[in-house]
């Protein structure tokens, strides 16, 4: 009796399409952001994450109308990120249906985006990526924030720098561990494990997923409040039924 | 044509709320707006809030929203959601400030100390998730929504009611809080049911539905309490 914990499949959006294997039987069109989405839906999804790996500029504006469109047509959370670099930017993703707004690389080039978002919108709706990779050598054990997709060293301490996230405003913390990304080896639980102690707001484990499993991990060992996960469900190896099936199984609190 | 307003101060936004009163009620006239003309002709309306509680009393000041908003809470199907629930009360620790007193109570924040659940392990706020809804008396709103049912919720404080009579749904977090009430004609909670799948869906499907009255044996759109 309480709160459950979240599944949360992720879906790379590019030209207002979703890319990346998609393995749904039967779907009249493999790419379209709102049949996916639904698909989601009915397998039980708690909440959805967008993630527009949009290039050029040009295109950058077909997000919105990916979750305008889903929006109207699925009735559970939706966060979206990648790209968000202003105020405008947060407000048209709200304005188009967002819940949650994740702000990664602009809030480490601009701190007070943050702060400025989650004062103007409210914690609620703003969610702070933060991509980190594990200090070689490190004793105890510590990470570094990436940023641009993982590909650029702040030299920033994650840890430090998601409690002063959470002191802007970040109402959740979107954590994606850069070693484990790709693997299949499951989350970095100790990386969660550290986020869930030190900070008060919840997070979201993400990064590594490789069979169901690790999601029982990442909440029995790493402590996470929602888990994250793109290609495992993309490519049909697990539903999110199957999910939270090995959740509940394991004495999880799960949304059935 | 009945109309569902949707109160827009200015505080959020308010897409979701009214695309999904528009899939439950396609025969509705669903209008967001901040014109205290639409709300008194409109059948319904709908209070949502987001954000913090002191800007959101601001903003609907600055808009000349609030005598519309306490004539309509005292004559016709009246919906809270999330902050909308909260402004109803008496007062709020959130910055310290009354709200519309239409309702006794006051707003608390999640006292960091009793954070805690069973085994120890910390929880977080603000209170972000599904949480089941337990179902204190029958009404029409619960109609057709299984007790202990999951909703969707995002939010750092809860009501603490002063009157145990308004209490029509409660959620633990660790302990006990109200997460929905009612009185009369109006029916208000702490979760977001256009967030809520299929039990937020029949929840804004009641409302629509909904003669406004706390009487459900009275309740003829329904014929049977929901037991």
């Amino acid at each position: 009796m309480g709160l459950s914990k979240r599944v949360i499949p992720c879906l790379d959006v590019t030209g207002g399409r979703v890319v990346k294997g998609i393995n749904f039987v039967g779907l009249r069109d493999a790419g379209d952001p709102v049949e996916i989405a639904r698909r989601y839906d009915q397998q039980g999804a708690d909440e959805l994450c967008f993630l527009d790996i949009t290039a050029s500029s040009d295109e950058r504006g077909l997000i919105v109308h990916v979750i305008e469109d889903v929006a109207a047509q699925v009735f559970i959370p939706l966060t979206v990120g990648g790209g968000v670099r202003s105020i405008d930017d947060v407000r048209s993703l709200l304005n188009a249906g967002a819940d949650k707004v994740s702000i990664n690389t602009a809030a480490v080039l601009n701190p007070k985006l943050v702060e400025e978002a989650a004062a103007r919108f409210g914690s609620q709706c703003i969610v702070v990526a933060v991509d980190a990779r594990r200090v070689a050598g490190s004793s105890p054990m510590r990470w570094e924030v990436f940023t641009h997709g993982g590909r650029k060293s702040t030299g920033i301490d994650a840890l430090e720098w998601g409690r002063r996230m959470q002191q802007a405003g970040a109402g959740e913390i979107l954590l994606t561990s850069m070693d484990r990304d790709g693997t299949k080896e499951g989350f970095d639980l100790e990386l969660t494990r550290a986020f869930s102690d030190a900070l008060d707001v919840p997070i979201i484990a993400s990064g590594g997923v490789g069979d169901v499993e690790d999601f029982v991990d990442g909440v029995a060992k790493g402590g996470a409040d929602a888990l994250l996960a793109a290609s495992v469900f993309h490519y049909g190896e697990l539903t999110v039924a199957d999910v939270k099936k090995r959740l509940a199984d394991s004495g999880i609190e799960v949304r059935t | 044509m009945a109309t569902i307003a949707v109160v827009d101060y200015g505080m959020g936004n308010l897409r979701s709320v009214a695309k999904a009163l528009e899939h439950v009620a396609p025969e509705c006239s669903v209008v967001v707006t901040s014109d205290g003309r639409d709300i008194a002709d409109a059948d319904r309306i709908v209070f949502p809030g987001q954000g913090a509680m002191p800007d959101c009393m601001r903003e609907l000041d600055a808009r000349g929203l609030r005598e519309p908003i306490i004539v309509a809470s005292q004559e016709k199907p009246f919906l809270g959601l999330c902050i909308g629930l909260q402004m109803l009360f008496d007062h709020s620790e959130e910055g310290d400030i009354h709200g519309l007193g239409l309702l006794p109570g006051r707003v608390k924040r999640f006292p960091p100390e009793r954070m805690r659940d069973e085994s120890g392990n910390k929880l977080k706020v603000p209170h972000m998730g599904w949480n089941q809804v337990f179902q204190n008396r029958p009404h029409a709103m619960w109609q057709g929504i299984e007790d202990g049912s999951r909703f969707y919720f995002v939010h750092s404080f809860y009501v603490d009611v002063a009157d145990p009579e308004l209490v029509a749904g409660t959620t633990h977090y660790p302990f006990a809080f109200t997460s929905a009430v009612t009185r009369n004609n109006i029916f208000a909670v702490q979760f977001h049911p256009e967030k809520s799948q299929s039990a937020g869906l029949k929840l804004l499907s009641n409302f629509v539905r909904w003669d406004g009255s706390s009487d459900i044996s009275k309740d003829k759109a329904f014929g049977t309490a929901n037991v």
